[in-house]
């Protein structure tokens, strides 16, 4: 069992930034007929998505206006922040690693640790869990997790398995060494048995990027896509997910003798609505307490716990003392579940470009 | 469980008219899809406490041997 307490971190702020470009699923042909598509809408709970489309913006884009606006927010300035941690699958270049291009963009020192992290719809938990023990110690003061995808781009159009579901979003976590501050717990969990569920084939250096890749293929019946498109096992996916996440929650509260009662807010991945339900349900946790972005946002893959905070829970966590409990499961297949509490938490509206 | 399972199967896709025994095809009914898929393998995970990973679940064919899985997992 994986298990992780830190003291003396605390999350002071969230925010996030999506672009602005909307695609409604009513309008998407390859769903079917508007019956057809407003089922899978039901079912999916994903409404519409925002999308880089063709804008040219990045992940680190949307990181970075996410993070300039929390600084400001937080009267910090750029110069005292030590650490800088970047989780995505959708970096700038294949190198260098995206966290040194913005420790320059942002305007932070040169003594600034960084690092770029590749996890997907886990990478906010474990991000946090990396930065949050950097910092323990006290020597690191100021951090910012900088954690999103555009996924999109990595979907085919013609594949109704995948394109529907998946937005893009970049989200900022402000991360302070603070000796009045509560613990943080995790749990973690990895099964790279399952690494074929969700995964782009071609494109990296075991299978290299080739004539071929751009070449399309009916992978199913009426499902197109080619080798550098992501292919989603989704049985495969959603049964790991009704069984680790739940798991994984209850192991958590467990070692640490939390009760469920003590949590203000369980903030899921946003993986679809039916998965997402059966998990809750699983969990006899009380559906207010579950906030979802589901429909508005589709699933941000690493973005979805912090987008989630921000468009849902701002109002309410940006005065007094809240107990949040995250988890997170998806590619790799990675999961993590996470305690923490926060103070008037630092947490701007979603910001568009 | 036999005909404990018939009906749950029957009430989880809402199959209200159509006949279906031990022996159907289940990929064969009408209007199934992906959804159907994973009510199935949620209504087992409720009802039997029992996950069958997707891999394991395409090499099953009928209603039967969807029984037969569950059996040999609660083992």
């Amino acid at each position: 069992m994986s298990f992780k307490q830190i003291n003396n971190v605390w999350v002071r702020g969230i925010s996030a930034c999506v672009p602005s470009f909307i695609e409604s699923n009513a309008d998407l042909a390859i769903l079917g007929d508007l019956k057809e598509a407003e089922k899978y809408i039901e079912s999916t709970g994903v409404r519409q998505r925002h999308l880089v489309k063709d804008s040219g913006i990045c992940t680190s884009d949307l990181c970075f206006e996410a993070a300039i606006k929390l600084i400001k927010d937080l009267n910090w300035s750029p110069g005292d922040i030590d650490c800088l941690i970047f989780v995505s699958q959708t970096h700038d270049y294949i190198l260098p690693a995206t966290s040194c291009i913005l420790q320059d963009r942002l305007g932070l020192n040169n003594e600034c640790f960084c690092l770029d992290i590749s996890l997907g719809c886990s990478g906010w938990v474990y991000g946090l869990s990396v930065i949050s023990s950097l910092m323990a110690d006290g020597v690191m003061k100021r951090g910012l997790l900088l954690v999103g995808d555009t996924t999109s781009v990595t979907k085919s159009s013609k594949d109704k398995s995948t394109y529907p579901l998946f937005g893009d979003a970049g989200t900022a976590s402000a991360i302070e060494f603070s000796n009045e501050s509560n613990r943080m717990v995790f749990n973690f969990g990895t099964d790279g048995k399952g690494f074929k569920a969700i995964m782009i084939p071609e494109g990296g250096f075991r299978n290299f990027y080739n004539s071929g890749s751009l070449v399309e293929k009916e992978a199913e019946p009426g499902i197109f896509r080619n080798n550098l498109h992501s292919i989603l096992d989704g049985p495969a996916v959603f049964s790991f997910g009704i069984s680790k996440a739940p798991k994984s929650v209850n192991s958590l509260l467990g070692e640490y003798g939390i009760s469920k009662d003590e949590i203000d807010f369980f903030v899921f991945h946003q993986a679809n609505l039916f998965m997402n339900e059966k998990i809750r349900s699983k969990l006899k946790i009380e559906s207010e307490k579950v906030p979802y972005s589901l429909d508005m946002y589709g699933n941000t893959s690493s973005a979805s716990i912090p987008l989630t905070i921000a468009s849902q829970l701002s109002s309410q966590l940006n005065s007094g003392s809240h107990r949040i409990l995250t988890c997170a499961f998806g590619v790799g297949l990675s999961w993590a579940s996470a305690v923490f509490d926060v103070k008037d938490l630092c947490c701007p509206a979603v910001i568009e470009i | 469980m036999e005909d404990r399972f018939l009906e749950l199967f029957r009430d989880t896709l809402e199959l209200d008219g159509s006949q279906i025994d031990l022996n159907t095809k289940f990929r064969d009914l009408e209007n199934w899809d992906s959804l159907s898929f994973l009510s199935i393998l949620a209504m087992i995970d409720e009802e039997y406490d029992v996950i069958i990973e997707g891999n394991d679940f395409k090499n099953l064919i009928t209603i039967n041997d969807l029984i037969n899985e569950i059996k040999k997992r609660q083992k």
